[in-house]
């Protein structure tokens, strides 16, 4: 018990989560209480108190970092919506879990944004998913979807054109094949011409460009510059179809003059309800769609999935942890992971500088080799598909060796400790030099990165930014040392920081990360060669296992940043084959909380660069 | 001095430019024999320049594992026993297992009883739904279902054939010997030889079944011991020599002469059938 009278307060912003639930509940009496859900961690607020709670946590308990904001739809256990907190400090342990719950007719909560900032995003997709109404939000409206859609998909009893079933696998596949067909017939849009009898075409009308713009303020405006010249605010459309967004991403952006007033980043273009999905999947097809979410670091996102679900396996009689040869495999293509899409990031920020293409390919050409190994290990370059739960998918392979089966098929063969070695060893460490010289003195580079897009260390964990945009500004915080995983406590490393916050430091926190990650895969070889013919996997793969109940929230540290899988096994006391709720905490959706605020002032020509040096992705972003 | 950085990134550029033409002079025309194999050295971690390589006059081999829509493994059309039998029982653990859920499997049954066989009738896979993740293949328990090296599917119409059918995804199983073959071995090592799982057990049984009535024949005075080490030698025996000889070959089943003879008569015509489907297959070809 917790006496927090007597109590200096320093040693509440040390206390486990445990203790910090404790002071909550004697803090908050009959506003608080512990779940109790087997399987389940943390307290349950009362919405009426949940600002005052919350501020109590970042203030007195010091949380002050907002991980994830997530809700969940309990239809028929109780038919409520529940709002899920993970908050953390910065210095590291482990999270503090709490809930807030409402009914799910006329669902409303208080916002958190007032108390954390990078609650901002992650409201709006709970309204926009959930139809939970946040009391006092900035701006809520929907992000990922267009505003005017019908429903709010998330929820248990919406239904998808395709729907078949509640829950995979479907029963028509075998034995009678159900009469095979397409899913587009299935579909009631038809070939995207026919529409059902009873459709409402008004249903589909979509008012959010109207809302965009009037948000943006599109009424003529004069404003005095300082030298007395008058101008009218400007309203640009970037995207979607940009090339440099990266992807189809689009920015709504009002402009005085050349310097940005309001930067309104739009997103919802790569949606596919990858969530609703993962709840009609079973646990090991999930798999496989993480691999689409982060499609330049599939080998990251497998482990974090992989990571979530075998903590709640953990809470099962039968679990047996990944063996150590699967945790040192699993480290080195999470660090090679790394590489490959700093390489990638890089090239692509000279890209947005104007550099067009030539740095670009040179840091593709080392990606490439190291997709080679991918490939010859997992079957795929990018869709990798590698972690299973409890170890990996399979050894290394003792070659990289390619088979001639088509025309014109060349083969290579290389031997693959020594591909790697040499790699990690000689290849990439004089690039990453090389690619430094080429690069880092550039005065073009330089003058456009220093000192523009600045994001100060107390903004950038307010408004939850994560990866090299969080180190960049100088907050030594990284999961693989934070809240450690896998065998990174035994690993010898350092957490790259900036100094700045500008996109210069995220540059540089880049180049260097992948100096500090050649130095992991430097202590990972001789691991790989020690533990060479032991088992790679724990126990036997079951192709539907069963996940005991209960909630967890595995998280690793992606190249973009803390990726999160916030995974719900519920509705069944002897364990389920698919998720109750499947959630990705995406670094890249929450990274731009921060766009617009880092951009205010700036001038327009940098908008491209600043987005770049946050380094998006957008089957992360709008999953 | 202001501009150094430039010029100095400028020097790396012409680097690299004449990097990928040092390769050229130090290969010379020796690239297009076969003596140096320019292709390994040049796509691999210690060349210096930048190759592309000239598709489709060159491609890149894809490695063993590389995955790619599935195929179904039915026997050689020219097996002794059963020709284009197929590996697959239709227990539906793909159809089952498969993320996006894009097979569809229609289980035989027989015509007389109505009672399932282990057999597919039809068999479907949606290629326009498949993510090629691979999970048909690692948890098929016939191994029945591998992934193809065949990625260039690209096709006029999608709407007609991006569904393939029973006929359109078997492939013999020579054929996964050759793109696989170090995956082939493996997993012909744990199944004990190269035939399909069944006929293995069954000829494991048999030959446990012969090594007791032989055991039991034997005088009363042979002590039991030794009738177990029968047993269990020639089914050891099984794993290795058939692994490394590549080829099957069933010892002789102990049956009845008559039905011994009608299975022969049914062989004959599977076999013949397959040939000629595949000569169909071949002229389809030419035209
Ligand atoms: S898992 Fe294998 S044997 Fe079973 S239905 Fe699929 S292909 Fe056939
Ligand atoms: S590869 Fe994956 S998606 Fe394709 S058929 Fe097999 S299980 Fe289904």
């Amino acid at each position: 018990m917790v006496d927090h009278a007597a109590e200096p307060v320093e040693t509440l912003k040390t206390g486990t989560p445990e203790d910090a639930a404790a002071y909550l509940l004697e803090k908050f009496p009959g506003a608080v209480s512990a779940d109790t859900r087997p399987g389940f961690q943390g307290v349950i607020v009362d919405p009426a108190k949940l600002v005052e709670v919350a501020q109590t946590i970042k203030d007195e308990l010091g949380y002050d970092f907002l991980s994830s904001a997530t809700a969940v739809d309990y239809l028929g256990y109780g038919d409520h919506l529940e709002m899920v907190y993970h908050a953390y400090r910065i210095s590291g342990g482990t999270a503090l879990n709490f809930k807030a719950q409402t009914d799910r007719e006329n669902a409303k909560l208080p916002s958190l944004v007032g108390v954390w900032r990078g609650a901002d995003f992650q409201e709006r997709e709970a309204y926009d998913l959930y139809g939970i109404h946040f009391d006092g939000h900035p701006n809520l409206k929907r992000i990922l979807l267009w505003e005017g859609f019908d429903g709010h998909p998330m929820r248990k009893d919406w239904k998808e054109a395709y729907y078949e079933d509640e829950l995979k696998p479907f029963d028509s596949r075998w034995p009678d094949g159900g009469g095979v067909h397409r899913s587009e017939e299935k579909n009631v849009f038809g070939k995207n011409v026919r529409y059902p009898a009873d459709f409402d075409l008004a249903k589909l009308t979509d008012i959010s460009e109207e809302s965009l713009y009037k948000m943006a303020g599109v009424d003529v405006e004069m404003h005095a510059m300082d030298d007395g010249v008058r101008t009218d605010t400007l309203v640009v459309n970037m995207g979607p179809h940009h090339p440099s967004t990266h992807g189809v991403f689009r920015m709504i952006i009002s402009l005085n003059g050349e310097s940005i007033n309001t930067l309104e980043p739009v997103m919802g273009y790569l949606h596919r309800n990858h969530e609703k999905i993962g709840e009609r999947n079973t646990y090991l097809m999930n798999m496989p769609y993480t691999d689409r979410l982060d499609y330049l670091s599939s080998m990251g996102n497998n482990l974090g999935y992989a990571i979530a679900v075998e903590q709640l396996m953990a809470l099962g009689p039968r679990y047996s942890p990944p063996t150590y040869r699967a945790e040192v495999i699993r480290v080195l293509m999470a660090e090679l992971t790394r590489i490959v899409n700093h390489l990638w990031s890089i090239g692509f920020l000279l890209n947005d500088l104007g550099a067009f293409f030539t740095p670009m390919l040179y840091a593709n050409n080392e990606r490439e080799k190291i997709l080679d190994f991918f490939e010859a290990a997992s079957g795929s370059r990018m869709m990798c598909n590698y972690m299973r739960f409890g170890g990996v998918f399979k050894d290394i392979p003792e070659r990289i060796k390619s088979m001639a089966t088509m025309v014109n098929d060349r083969v290579r063969d290389y031997d693959t400790m020594q591909f790697l070695s040499q790699m990690i060893n000689e290849r990439l460490p004089r690039f990453i030099d090389e690619y430094d010289r080429y690069l880092t003195e550039n005065e073009i580079l330089r003058e456009r990165c220093i000192g523009v897009g600045v994001l100060p260390a107390e903004d950038a964990i307010n408004l939850s930014a994560v990866g090299p945009l969080l180190r960049g500004s100088g907050v030594a915080y990284d999961v693989r040392r934070a809240e450690p995983y896998s065998i990174y406590p035994e690993l010898d490393f350092d957490i790259v920081v900036g100094k700045n916050g500008d996109i210069f430091d995220r540059y540089a926190v880049r180049m260097q990360e992948m100096r500090e990650s050649l130095r992991i895969l430097r202590q990972i070889l001789p691991r790989l060669e020690q533990t060479k013919g032991e088992p790679i996997v724990s126990g036997t793969q079951a192709y539907s296992p069963r996940v005991p109940p209960g909630e967890s929230y595995g998280r690793v540290e992606n190249p973009k940043g803390e990726l999160g899988y916030y995974v719900v096994s519920y509705g069944d006391d002897k364990g389920t084959q698919n998720p109750w709720r499947y959630h990705v905490r995406a670094p890249s959706f929450i990274n731009l909380t921060a766009l617009g605020p880092m951009t205010r002032g700036m001038k327009i020509a940098d908008v491209v660069t600043i987005l770049g040096s946050i380094d998006i992705v957008l089957g992360e972003t709008d999953r | 001095m202001y501009g150094m950085g430039i010029l100095k990134g400028l020097g790396i550029t012409i680097k690299h430019f004449f990097a990928t033409y040092t390769d050229e002079i130090r290969y010379g025309l020796r690239k297009y024999t076969k003596a140096v194999d320019n292709f390994q050295i040049r796509q691999g971690p210690e060349t210096k320049g930048i190759f592309t390589s000239m598709y489709p006059d060159e491609k890149i081999a894809v490695p063993e594992r590389f995955r790619f829509v599935p195929f179904l493994v039915v026997n050689d059309d020219d097996h002794p026993d059963a020709p284009g039998a197929d590996w697959c029982t239709a227990c539906g653990i793909c159809a089952k297992v498969c993320p996006p859920q894009c097979i569809w499997i229609v289980r035989a049954s027989d015509p007389n009883t109505g009672r399932p066989v282990p057999r597919p009738d039809e068999f479907y896979i949606d290629i326009d739904i498949c993510m090629n993740c691979g999970f048909c293949m690692e948890f098929c328990p016939f191994d029945a279902i591998k992934m193809d090296h065949d990625y260039e599917l690209a096709s006029y119409d999608r709407t007609t054939v991006h569904i393939h059918d029973h006929e359109r995804l078997i492939k013999p199983f020579s054929y996964w010997k050759s793109i696989a073959p170090t995956t082939a071995t493996e997993e012909a090592e744990a199944r004990g030889g190269w035939e399909h799982i069944d006929v293995i057990k069954e000829r494991k049984k048999r030959e446990a079944a012969a090594a007791r009535a032989a055991a039991a024949a034997q005088p009363a005075a042979a002590p039991a011991p030794q009738a177990s080490t029968a047993a269990e030698t020639p089914a050891a025996a099984d794993v290795a020599a058939p692994v490394a000889e590549a080829v099957a070959d069933a010892p002789a089943p102990v049956v009845d002469e008559a039905e011994e003879e009608r299975k022969k008569a049914e062989r004959l015509a599977k076999r013949e059938a397959a040939l000629a489907r595949k000569k169909a297959k071949q002229e389809g070809g030419d035209n």
